[in-house]
């Protein structure tokens, strides 16, 4: 039935199409200049590529600051706020799941229900915690709020794969001698760098792409570039620079496009458990 | 990276490091130490913080948090509130659409991935491109396709329809649909990824059956393969409708809630007046409104969950 095959296939191309079409019109556009955006076609291939959108979006113009500040910001963020969450999740994912302590359950449940709170409820109380600390605005202030709200999620990765281990192992490696730490370190960590792999990639492209917390708790120090993209579309004065808009939004996208496409099935193995966390 | 060993190096290793005498707690006493952290966030910054936010919902507080109880009076203004009936509106018309046809392509998708097609992997990746990306992005390319004098209605008309309009996001009572477009198009991958792993695990013998019996392709996914993945689309409709709850960036960078706040969402007005408008209380009010929603949609979802945990042991 070779026509049905056809048919497949022209569905999954135009639905492709349709998925990419946007993005490369955004590509497009952000090599446009601007006179060329307002009398050309949409989907007009650029007449004339030129990178001096992406050049402004980066280093900004006069007065304007450019991204390249931000990004700095977003990786002081992102980086700490990592490995902070990974570690802190993978010891309590473990300790949770292979040591039978008493309430491990209900600490387990608790944390469960936390990655379903909206963030919206508990922000303005993390807000005087945060501003209590004296961290508030600050790049630190945002690695805390980060922790506290991607800890759920991370520890649910690793309780989830802990939890398919055999408890076996802890008692050979207890035999051997080997305490809380040292069986984490040499007998679990090495069995779960896969997991590993999937939080820290899922960690990285949701920290990069919030914009919740980084709007509430950033000052124009610490601001990420999620934060800088919304208010560099939304206050422009006068006409808006679309090519200048679409190349700093690409330059947003591309740090997690990259690590989606290097990680592959990766990213799709944690994307599931993950799919909670707005 | 040494410790990628197979496990006999491992416990040798093991072994070198154990038998030191410096072990003054014991293992148990260890693992406890290591869950105070997570159990000192969950308690206070999960627990305590929506109970905070519970008690200063009953207070008369503003600007800053007072300890002045007025009742149930917030909740009551909220109710009187049109901008907050506005967005709760928008939130089952944008939940419905969204969750509906997120699940529907995705299905579709995830169909005509398992058909066999070559590239698969290509498809796949494509598919799921959007979901690196933040929904501040999302929301910023779709803002200016959708934008009348720049965007899609532009582009149709050059090409000679010259009165095509497609002004959604410019109008009072469209706006709240160009969300779902926006959101579809970023989270229709993950139900695809999801609905794809439920028909990679269907006993191949049932393909095999239907094959003897001579029943048509599109039967058997309409009625034996469909029914069989219902736990899929359970947990596909649930992270959705989580998704859908908490949707704060979308809003906010495709239409800014406008035009004035025809596309206005709960999660935005919660902000929006905790931080900007100086109504901390209607905020608090607003955010276990929220809550209460979400607990009602994810409750069930979470009672199947644990007891699967619960009894995975």
């Amino acid at each position: 039935m070779p026509y049905q095959r056809v048919v497949l296939y022209l569905l999954l191309v135009t639905a492709a199409l349709a998925v990419l079409a946007p993005i490369l019109i955004m590509a497009s556009t952000s090599l446009k200049p601007m006179a060329e955006i307002r009398d050309g076609n949409l989907f007009a291939l650029p007449q004339a590529p030129t990178l001096e959108a992406w050049s402004t979006a980066w280093h900004g113009r006069g007065g304007s600051g450019g991204l390249a500040d931000k990004f700095l910001n977003s990786f002081f963020i992102v980086i700490p706020a990592l490995v902070l969450s990974v570690g802190l999740g993978a010891i309590t994912g473990y300790a949770l799941s292979l040591w039978r302590l008493r309430h491990a359950n209900l600490l387990f449940a608790a944390l469960l229900i936390g990655l379903f709170i909206p963030p919206q409820v508990t922000l303005y109380p993390m807000i005087l915690l945060v501003r209590e600390l004296g961290l508030f605005g600050t790049v630190p202030g945002l690695v805390l709020v980060h922790v506290v709200w991607g800890l759920a999620f991370v520890t649910l990765l690793f309780r989830n794969f802990f939890q398919s281990v055999p408890a076996d192992l802890v008692k050979a490696a207890r035999i051997d001698g080997a305490g809380f730490l040292a069986t984490f370190w040499y007998v679990m960590l090495p069995l779960s760098l896969p997991v590993f792999a999937v939080a820290v990639i899922l960690q990285f492209t949701y920290t990069w792409n919030d914009f919740l917390l980084g709007l509430t708790f950033s000052s124009r120090d610490s601001q990420p570039v999620t934060v800088a993209l919304n208010n560099l579309v939304a206050s422009q004065f006068g006409e808006q620079e679309y090519n200048v808009n679409m190349a700093a939004t690409m330059l947003v996208a591309l740090p997690t496009v990259l690590v989606y496409l290097f990680s592959g099935r990766l990213f799709v193995r944690g994307i599931a458990a993950g799919a909670v966390k707005g | 990276m040494s410790h990628a060993e197979p496990s006999p190096a491992l416990l040798t290793a093991a072994d070198r490091e154990a038998p030191r005498p410096r072990r003054r707690l014991s293992p148990a006493t260890a693992a406890r130490i290591a869950l105070i952290p997570a159990t000192v966030i969950t308690v206070v910054c999960f627990y305590a913080f929506i109970a905070w936010t519970f008690v200063i919902s009953l207070t008369r507080s503003r600007l800053l948090p007072v300890y002045d109880f007025v009742g149930f009076d917030q909740y009551r203004r909220l109710f009187a509130n049109a901008r907050w009936w506005t967005a709760m509106e928008n939130l089952a018309i944008h939940g419905t659409l969204f969750i509906v046809g997120c699940t529907l392509a995705g299905y579709a998708l995830a169909i005509l991935i398992d058909r066999g097609v070559r590239a698969e992997s290509v498809f796949r990746t494509i598919f799921m491109l959007p979901l690196s990306m933040s929904f501040i992005v999302t929301g910023v390319i779709w803002q200016w396709l959708l934008n009348p004098t720049f965007g899609i209605q532009d582009a149709v008309r050059d090409l000679g329809w010259t009165d095509f309009v497609f002004n959604w996001i410019v109008r009072q009572d469209r706006a709240i649909y160009t969300l779902a477009i926006a959101g579809v198009w970023q989270q229709v991958g993950l139900c695809m990824a999801l609905f794809l792993a439920g028909l990679r695990g269907i006993d191949p013998n049932i393909w095999k059956a239907t094959r003897v019996d001579g029943i048509p392709t599109w039967r058997v996914y309409l009625h034996i393969i469909t029914p069989m993945l219902r736990p899929v689309f359970f947990t596909v409709v649930v992270l959705l409708a989580a998704l859908v709850m908490k949707a704060f960036d979308l809003v906010v960078a495709l239409t800014g809630g406008g035009p004035g706040f025809a596309s206005d969402l709960p999660a935005r007005f919660v902000v929006d007046h905790i931080l900007n408008r100086q109504e901390l209380g209607l905020g608090a009010a607003g955010a276990f409104m929220m809550l209460c929603t979400i607990a009602a949609v994810i409750a069930p979802y979470l009672y199947v969950e644990l007891r699967k945990s619960r009894g995975g042991r």
